[in-house]
């Protein structure tokens, strides 16, 4: 106890009633004042919208392709997400619960995806398959692309859930589907919710990619106003609507993902024994190899086809090697900024489930719905009136990033959370422990994997953003993406592929380690036996 | 002012007064002043200038510029529009000192809010005056033209359209692509309105709408006529140019046609730049449009791979293949607006 830190000692020292009120409040102030800095975009640009007429927005709301939009966003919306979870849930029981061939290798590739950005996915589809177009291949290309948001949360939670429940449903005559469809299903249903509704808010407010496959969304009524019209209060405006849609969609997570709560009381899990999938093998390993070969395939095919091909090769390699470092430099810091912030916010829910605790960090989710540039603006009207120091500065542009990507970070924080039996806690600090030091060496060590997967998707998306990058970046900074953006839109696609096959490469080393410290490696005996046999 | 300036010899110890004298001074309207020759009586000041221009060729002129004279120019790259939003939100406290624009409307649009400083007479006089605000809020500094780009597998060079009209007759029905969201094409429905009304371009519109697949882009739009996926479309000259750069000639599929004169197709749209009213370097960022019209600025525009139209006489670009001169007259900003009427009716007609 010799490193217990003063402040805990302190607090031991007071008595106990002050103990027992005062330190959910500090938790929760915390809580509220990040989750408000979260959502401080929604809050200007709510301003701003103020500030358009009555008549503006009859006009914008009431003209037909308004309607249109709405539909195109909610057909893509429900058709990616269902998607994603199918194919999502598919892989996960594939490599977590089955005698697959080569399970781990599949794990990491499909999870690789992710080290692709989303823009140079739809870049790659498009420069390759010009016909893949509309709303195929929309939603063809956003669930290659968001797919592993459902598979890494749920692999990892059937890595880690107990067998003991499906082997008594198996014991008790039920077959081989019923129990995946009545135990393990709803086992993973909070992950599946989780990844689902990033999925879904993610799709609300996406833009780039849609745009390159010829799809109009909402979003693109929202770029619209922005970039063609420069009608600030019109485009925030709009925005609210998309607000409202992702308030509908956060609400709905609230009912399916809450219904129960993984927690494992007491001994520690015991994986399951894999399924046999008998002649079911070959169908499953064509399923694998068909996701695979769509959702990686084409990018790297793309990008070395582009690294070949293109006669605008001039190869500047001090520009790409410091344009490496800031990346790395931003997103790392974003990583750490954006992790550290979820860690109360989570924490206070899982401790105080109240409803108010709930909304506070359920309003953190709804910017992952707002279109980049209506964050990145948002932060530019306020950082240059409240904060002016840092400006076009670095800490600016990883703030934006922080609160673009908290809600990735919150997702993992909070699927970890959910695997900690509760009381774990309590028992520390009845035996004496301060509550920091509980904190620093029970609770953190206990969700460390969902902390390392906060900070490596977070880095991840960051080190690939471009919108708010060219916004609030430092003047004459470059990263990755915006120099990518530079040559694409001066059509040099020869001279921006490298910069997109480092952006790839980059990540890959983060996925790698996402995969494996999200599904972790089980501890007991027993599994390191089956992963022995595994190989 | 620089005789005043210039005798005060050593300026990096003294940059911070410097700088506050300048600002002083130019308040007091004191007129033009000539930069020229390195060392100048700007050196050791620093502007910020948002660029919305295609970046290696800025690069190149904000090289040069500092060179001549030791004025430190702080390039923030960006696209056009959201340049000209971000300036919007910071408004008077923006950092930019001046902004280099790829149309017009950007430029209106603030020049509009007040947010933009009377451009120096002596630098508007330098470009023909039909090519700059009519207001004097910023001067023009690059051109580029309206083209028909046409796939030579589809359609040959008599089959071009010698009307934007043509392109909402049936016969084009899916063989045309547009890029509507680009800010290049609300000049065009501009003049359409302009010269048949607004029923007119509506059915216009509609024609066009039921004709053509929309692209995001004018990049996308250019690359698609030259792999065959439309016949046609309507771009702006240099997208083609630097596509031919990065494809090579022999990969090439496609050709350039003009839209005959007097058409509304037929049109020279202008880059502009202006000084930003809040900027607190008035001199040197004045400097920088005064160099942006001179002959060695436009002569870098004219060998740069932007393949944008100098503007300044007697600096002409061989590699384009017409004449700025021939390819149709400068539309005065003023019949351009900010492009709402235009914006209004596509969005009315369901293609915004």
């Amino acid at each position: 106890m010799s490193t217990t830190p003063a402040l805990v000692r302190a607090g031991l020292s007071l008595p106990r009633w002050w103990q027992a009120r005062r330190r959910p409040a500090v938790l929760s102030t915390v809580a509220g004042l990040i989750a408000v800095a979260a959502v401080l975009p929604l809050i200007v640009i709510t301003g701003q919208a103020a500030r358009s007429g009555w008549e503006a927005a009859r006009r914008l709301l009431g003209r037909p392709l308004v309607v249109t939009l709405l539909e195109h966003t909610l057909a893509l919306t429900v058709t990616v997400t269902a998607a994603t979870l199918v194919v999502g849930f598919t892989a996960a029981w594939l490599v977590e619960r089955t005698d697959l061939p080569g399970r781990r290798v599949w794990t990491v590739l499909v999870a690789m995806p992710l080290a692709v950005p989303e823009f140079v996915h739809g870049y790659c589809w498009v420069s390759l398959f010009p016909q893949v177009r509309g709303f195929a291949g929309a939603a063809l290309v956003m669930t290659s692309a968001l797919y592993p948001l459902v598979f890494l949360p749920t692999a990892a939670v059937l890595r880690r859930s107990d067998a003991a429940t499906e082997e008594v449903a198996r014991n008790l005559g039920r077959g081989r589907w019923a129990v995946l469809w009545r135990v393990t299903l709803p086992q993973a249903r909070p992950a599946l919710a989780g990844g689902a509704l990033l999925v879904a808010l993610y799709l609300l407010g996406e833009y780039g990619a849609f745009a390159m496959l010829r799809y109009t969304t909402f979003a693109t009524a929202i770029y619209t106003e922005y970039d063609t019209a420069f009608d600030t209060a019109s485009a925030s405006m709009l925005t609210l609507i998309l607000v409202a849609l992702a308030v509908v969609l956060v609400l709905l997570d609230v009912r399916v993902g809450r219904r129960g709560r993984v927690v494992r009381e007491g001994t520690t899990a015991r994986p399951a024994a894999p399924v046999r999938l008998g002649r079911g093998r070959i169908p499953a390993l064509a399923v694998m190899t068909g996701i695979v070969g769509v959702t990686l395939g084409v990018p790297v095919f793309a990008l070395g086809y582009w690294l070949v091909r293109g006669s605008s090769t001039t190869l500047p390699s001090a520009s790409i090697l410091g344009a490496t470092a800031t990346t790395i430099g931003y997103a790392l810091a974003a990583a750490g900024v954006a992790t550290a912030a979820a860690v109360p916010v989570a924490l206070n829910t899982w401790r105080h489930p109240t409803r108010w605790a709930a909304a506070v960090e359920r309003a953190a989710y709804l910017t992952r719905a707002l279109p980049g540039i209506a964050v990145a603006l948002a932060l530019v009207f306020f950082a240059i009136r409240y904060t002016p120091a840092v400006y076009q500065r670095s800490p600016l542009l990883v703030a934006g990033y922080a609160i673009l990507f908290f809600p990735l970070a919150l997702t993992s924080v909070r699927a970890s959370l959910t695997q900690v039996p509760h009381g774990v806690e309590e028992v520390a600090r009845s035996l004496g422990i301060g509550p920091i030091t509980v904190l620093v060496r029970v609770t953190l060590p206990l969700i460390a994997p969902g902390l390392g997967a906060a900070a490596a998707m977070v880095a991840l998306t960051a080190s690939t953003e471009l919108t708010a990058t060219l916004l609030l970046r430092p003047t004459g900074v470059n990263t990755l993406a915006t120099q990518f953006w530079t040559y694409t839109s001066g059509l040099a696609w020869g001279a921006a592929a490298p910069y997109a096959a480092v952006m790839t490469a980059l990540s890959i080393p983060a996925v790698l380690w996402l995969t494996r410290r999200t599904l972790g490696s089980p501890r007991t005996p027993k599994t390191l036996s089956r992963k022995g046999g595994l190989s | 002012m620089s005789g005043v300036l210039g005798r005060s010899g050593r300026w990096s110890a003294v940059a911070a007064g410097v700088s506050v004298a300048v600002v002083v001074l130019a308040g007091c309207g004191s007129g033009s002043d000539q930069s020229s020759g390195s060392g100048g009586p700007l050196a050791g000041q620093s502007i910020t200038l948002y660029s919305g221009q295609h970046e290696q060729t800025v690069d190149a002129l904000v090289k040069d510029f500092q060179q001549r004279t030791g004025v430190t120019v702080k390039v923030r790259s960006g696209d056009e529009a959201e340049l000209a939003n971000q300036i919007l939100q910071e408004d008077a406290a923006s950092p930019a000192d001046v902004f280099l624009a790829e149309n017009p409307p950007a430029l209106t649009t603030l020049e509009e809010r007040g947010l933009l400083a009377k451009v120096n007479a002596s630098t508007l006089a330098e470009v023909p005056s039909g090519d700059s605000s009519p207001r004097g809020d910023w001067v023009g500094v690059s051109a580029r033209s309206a083209v028909f780009v046409y796939n030579t597998g589809q359609l040959t060079a008599a089959q071009v359209p010698s009307s934007t009209k043509d392109l909402a007759d049936p016969v084009w029905k899916g063989r045309l692509g547009i890029a509507p969201s680009e800010t290049d094409f609300t000049p065009i429905v501009t003049r359409v309105i302009k010269s048949q009304g607004v029923a007119a371009t509506t059915a216009w519109l509609q024609g066009l709408k039921a004709n053509s697949k929309v692209y995001d882009s004018n990049e996308d739009l250019v690359a698609a006529v030259n792999r065959g996926e439309v016949a046609g479309g309507v771009i702006d000259h240099y997208y083609w140019y630097r596509v031919r750069d990065e494809q090579g000639a022999s990969d090439m599929h496609s050709a350039l046609g003009y839209f005959a004169p007097g058409d509304p197709g037929s049109l020279v749209d202008v880059s502009g730049a202006a000084v930003l009213a809040s900027s607190k370097h008035q001199a040197a960022a004045q400097a920088f449009l005064a160099y942006l019209v001179s002959k060695s600025a436009q002569q870098i525009i004219a060998s740069s791979e932007s393949y944008e139209y100098p503007l300044l006489a007697g600096v002409t670009d061989t590699r384009l293949a017409r004449p700025l001169s021939e390819t149709g007259p400068v539309v005065p900003a003023s019949d351009l607006g900010d492009g709402k009427q235009a914006l209004q009716l596509m969005q009315s007609v369901g293609l915004l």
